[in-house]
């Protein structure tokens, strides 16, 4: 805290820019640029013990639930990374460590190379970065209206202090996520859940942020919105040079946005890839069950072989390799040492936390794709 | 910003509902003729009863105009003063109708604060607050107001007492009553509290402050518009209670309450319409506000539409 | 094949102050003994609505106000309450989104199993609990025998939908009305769900209507699928072509957003706008604002269900007097 950094460009420098200069990275991101940003041994804890008095009545010890126990990744300027997993492995709880919601148990978070925390107590730093949430109905305060919604960020952080300013500022922004700049008279019940979404995005992009953390934008709409929604947030990223972190349990909409993609499995990255070779070539096992559960568009009538048995309770994790009791390639080793996150056999891009794949266990993966649309 | 929001939402559905409600419109039209009368009694009472030089002991005891020895100047008698009973309860509704609605404020405002607080921040601050209304509820609340005011009388002089005895009334009523709206008001906060508009203000970094004031108060707001309208008429009938016990506001501005226990004495004698009529008048009042109060909730809660 | 489900022109309006919704309007289809009918649609649409109406659940003021449902003939959308209870248990299962909803909290599986089964089956105690664990054993919960006397808190997620199942099914019904049976399940369970439903009602030739909007289980599940709009049936047939090569412009545009896993596209395909609420549906056909192919008469005259190619579509591009008659390549060029 006693430290301040030096040269902060104001709200209003920034406003006063076209959008293009804003952002350095705006046109062309380079994939290999500085990380946005990075996490670094991430966790976060959460006490769901009873009350202390029923708890010592009952002679219960504390329960942990380990909602995140250990995550590392960076995101490289420009790129999206998107975390993907059942429910409660974790992906929301990094959601909201990553913006700041939750302090860390364990680990930290660093943006644009400074520690979180920091960050965000600056409100130069904390402009850069914002939310785009899951539930269009929850998301919008219900007795605002939709320009002072809007507008809410931009009054936050002084970035244009000009009534009239503000207003066409609004209307540009309803403007770019295609909507009116009339609809900003209206209030947020007024519109269907798709239109919702845009203007959270709206009010995401107001404060010209060059982050945005996306927790299942997408998934409580209807496809054909969704298709909508996904197109217009690939069209912001590229224009923009916006860094996005994309939470989603839909796997093929994560390939539609990804650069990289990480597969969480009980607060732990289970494999973390580049989006194309994580489809191609899934290594961790967890993995391929997952693709393999999908249910098939093409109806080629191949026979799916679901995973048995469902995820266990995070507040007694199976010791070892948490993905262990469902495993088909579980050994000893797995059942008793947790397996760390490398580099895959053969590959510098894959990252995967299996013991099976560190000892060549698991078979070629391309022969076993082939064995697999044999049986 | 909130208000036009806050009523637009629904004045056309409440519109509708309430025209549907017989029982609702009468409750309406009983509750403005109660507080009309009592706003505009110095208007249209046909009397001062303060004005001890327009009092008359001859005029004593006179019953209703309609009755034999009734006088049309005095339409619903008289007491054993002299007073015309009519301006008297129109005078004393006035009285009765300022403390309820100023007691409401206080327990509205004491316990909207506090259940905002505790909702919001969780923690320590709300187990304190909420064990201290627990505790509270446990005691009837015209338990609590005795109390508050016994200890008031206790520790101030009778002539400063009776100056602020009016305050002391309004203070005592409305300190029973905040734990239901700050029960209310939590409740409803830990549910919009994790909400995501919530979280999109926390992301900017908005106080935390600004955010209950400007994100959390508007949408906890509903529930509470009906407790206080429910609360309107409790408040006006603890008052009428502690008049009637002698406790309550000074001799010097009877309240309908005062009136009931002035009357309570020639109950027996006879002179009937010193107590029935200004508890006719309470009667009327509390009911329609209760009613009014009903409507307001089965009409704020979609589930029962 | 003769049809064990006929639903006709059916319409269910929900009257309100502001005038009657009609919230399904002229739906008709078939399900004959051992198919499965998918149901699918964009939330609003109806499909849920169309569930409801035959189990006979429609949520009050919703009301049928026309129209006909029969089953095996028996027409069933008039029936007093107590006569339809009894054809919901016994004829009709119905499986729900929530399995919450559907089983009784304070009651073990295995009473409301056992009960169930008595009610309708007419068999004895005895005979109920041990068909009631073979059916646990069925459906896949382990250790079927001592899991029959837990309460449904007990399970999990997954293992709850199996016992809905389970409970749907053990009264032996003609038809299975399925709610979204995956839509809360995880990825994981949802094939295992999907599978187990599947083999179930082939087992025992029973029919499914099934209703949800993934058409990833769609597409592995059903023998035929209907799309619904605005209330409407939009297209129904064959669930390969409908899914593979639709008619109707709005089950194109509804396939071609759906992402696909296969490959990564820069530009989805979308349909602009939304569907239109109840109170505010267009005159002509429902989808004619969104509809790149829309001429005159779509937005004056209602289509019926015509036949196009394989399936049959309502929409007038497929009606040969049309003066825009148009061949389904150019729709899908």
């Amino acid at each position: 805290m006693a430290e301040r950094i030096v040269h902060e460009p104001t709200g209003e420098d920034f406003a006063a820019l076209p959008v293009a200069e804003r952002l350095p990275a705006a046109r062309g991101a380079v994939p290999d640029a500085a990380p946005m940003v990075e996490a670094e041994d991430l966790a976060r804890h959460f006490d769901v013990s009873r009350p202390w008095l029923q708890r010592v009545l009952a002679r219960e010890p504390r329960r942990i639930l380990r909602a995140v126990d250990g995550v590392s990744f960076a995101i490289p300027k420009g790129t999206t990374l998107s975390l993907v997993g059942e429910s409660g492995c974790g992906k929301s709880t990094v959601a909201r460590l990553v913006v700041g919601l939750y302090a860390p148990t364990r680990g930290r978070v660093l943006f644009d190379g400074q520690d979180l925390a920091r960050a965000r107590a600056s409100a130069a730093q904390r402009r850069r970065m914002q939310m785009i949430f899951q539930d269009p109905y929850a998301s919008l305060n219900p007795r605002w209206r939709v320009r002072d919604i809007i507008a809410e960020p931009i009054r936050a952080f002084g970035l244009v202090r000009d009534r009239a300013a503000q207003r066409d500022r609004v209307a540009e922004l309803l403007t770019h996520v295609g909507l009116s700049p009339l609809d900003g008279e209206k209030y947020p019940h007024e519109f269907s859940g798709g239109q919702r979404q845009r203007i959270s995005i709206a009010r995401a992009l107001s404060s010209n942020p060059e982050f945005l953390v996306c927790d299942e934008p997408t998934s409580a709409l209807d496809v054909s919105v969704q298709a909508q929604i996904l197109n217009l947030m690939k069209a912001l990223q590229r224009e923009l040079g916006l860094t996005y972190l994309f939470i989603s349990h839909n796997l093929s909409v994560v390939r539609q946005v990804s650069d990289r993609i990480g597969v969480m499995y009980l607060g732990r990255i289970a494999e973390l890839a580049p989006a194309e070779t994580l489809f191609t070539a899934p290594r961790h096992p967890y993995t391929r069950a997952l693709m393999e559960a999908i249910p098939d568009l093409e109806m080629t009538g191949r026979q799916r072989v679901p995973v048995g048995g469902e995820v266990p309770s995070p507040i007694s994790p199976p010791p070892g390799c948490p993905f262990h009791p469902r495993c088909p390639l579980a050994d000893a080793r797995c059942r008793a040492e947790r397996p760390a996150l490398i580099p895959a056999r053969g590959t510098e891009e894959t990252l995967v936390a299996c013991h099976a794949v560190e000892e060549g266990r698991d078979g070629d993966p391309a022969t076993a794709a082939s064995a697999r649309a044999l049986a | 910003m909130a208000a036009p929001a806050f009523v637009r939402a629904f004045d056309s559905d409440l519109w509708w509902s309430f025209r549907r409600s017989p029982v609702t419109v009468l409750s309406a039209v009983v509750a403005l003729v109660c507080v009309g009368g009592a706003l505009l009694a110095p208007l249209l009472a046909p009397h001062n009863p303060f004005d001890l030089a327009s009092l008359n002991l001859l005029d004593a005891f006179k019953p209703p105009a309609w009755a034999a020895e009734g006088d049309l100047a005095y339409p619903l008698g008289t007491d054993d003063q002299g007073r015309d009973m009519l301006s008297a309860i129109m005078y004393g509704a006035r009285v009765s109708l300022l403390v309820g609605v100023s007691a409401v404020l206080f327990s509205t405002l004491l316990g909207v604060a506090l259940g905002l607080l505790a909702g919001y921040l969780g923690g320590a601050v709300d187990a304190v607050l909420m064990r201290i209304a627990d505790i509270q509820l446990t005691f009837p609340s015209i338990l609590v107001a005795l109390l508050v005011d016994g200890v008031v009388r206790a520790a101030l002089p009778r002539e400063v007492h009776d100056q602020v005895a009016l305050f002391v009334v309004i203070f005592a009523i409305g300190i029973s009553n905040w734990p239901q709206f700050a029960r209310t008001v939590r409740g409803s906060t830990l549910v919009e509290r994790n909400k995501e508009y919530v979280l999109a203000a926390r992301v900017i970094g908005l106080s935390r402050l600004r955010i209950m004031l400007t994100h959390v108060l508007p949408n906890v707001l509903g529930p509470v518009l009906v407790i206080a309208t429910l609360s309107l008429g409790f408040a006006i009938l603890a008052e009428a209670t502690l008049s009637f016990l002698g406790v309550g506001v000074p001799p010097t501005q009877p309240s309908l309450g005062t009136l009931i226990r002035i009357g309570n004495d020639f109950l027996f004698s006879g002179e009937w319409w010193i107590t029935i009529f200004p508890g006719a008048a309470l009667v009327a009042m509390v009911l329609s506000v209760n009613l009014l109060g009903d409507w307001l909730r089965d009409a704020l809660n979609p589930k029962l539409r | 094949m003769a049809a064990l489900l006929e639903v006709r022109n059916l319409r269910v309006e929900f009257p309100t102050r502001r005038g009657v919704l009609t919230a399904l309007d002229g739906v008709s289809f078939d399900i004959a003994a051992g198919e499965v009918l998918g149901v699918v649609g964009e939330s609003g649409a109806g499909k849920s609505m169309t569930g409801a109406a035959i189990i006979g659940l429609l949520e009050p003021p919703g009301r049928i106000a026309g129209g006909e449902i029969r089953l095996d003939g028996q027409r069933i959308d008039n029936l007093p309450y107590e006569r339809m209870r009894r054809i919901r248990g016994k004829e009709i299962g119905a499986i729900f989104q929530d399995p919450l909803t559907t089983l009784n909290p304070l009651y073990t599986v295995g009473r409301q199993l056992v009960e169930t089964m008595q009610v309708h089956l007419g068999i004895g105690a005895a005979e109920a609990r041990r068909r009631a664990i073979g059916w646990l054993e069925h459906v896949g919960i382990p250790a079927a025998a001592q899991r029959v006397d837990s309460y449904p808190h007990e399970f999990s997620g997954g293992m709850r939908q199996r016992v809905v199942i389970a409970l749907a099914l053990c009264a032996e019904p003609r038809l299975v009305v399925a709610d979204e049976p995956t839509t809360a399940l995880d990825v994981s369970i949802q094939a295992q769900i999907i599978a187990l439903l599947k083999r179930l009602t082939r087992e025992k030739g029973t029919a499914v209507m099934l209703i949800t909007h993934d058409m990833g289980v769609i597409a592995e599940t059903a023998d035929r699928v209907a799309v619904m709009y605005a209330g409407r049936i939009a297209e129904i047939g064959p669930v390969r072509e409908v899914v593979k090569h639709p008619r109707h412009p709005y089950s194109v545009g509804l396939m071609a957003s759906i992402p696909p896993l296969d490959r990564r596209v820069e530009r989805l395909a979308q349909i602009e706008g939304a569907m239109p609420r109840l109170s505010a549906i267009p005159p002509g056909c429902a989808f004619n604002p969104r509809c790149p192919h829309a001429f005159d008469r779509c937005r004056a005259e209602r289509p019926e269900l015509l036949e196009a190619g394989a399936t049959r579509a309502a929409c007038w591009l497929y009606d040969p007097a049309s003066e825009k008659h148009v061949p389904e390549s150019a729709i899908h060029g």
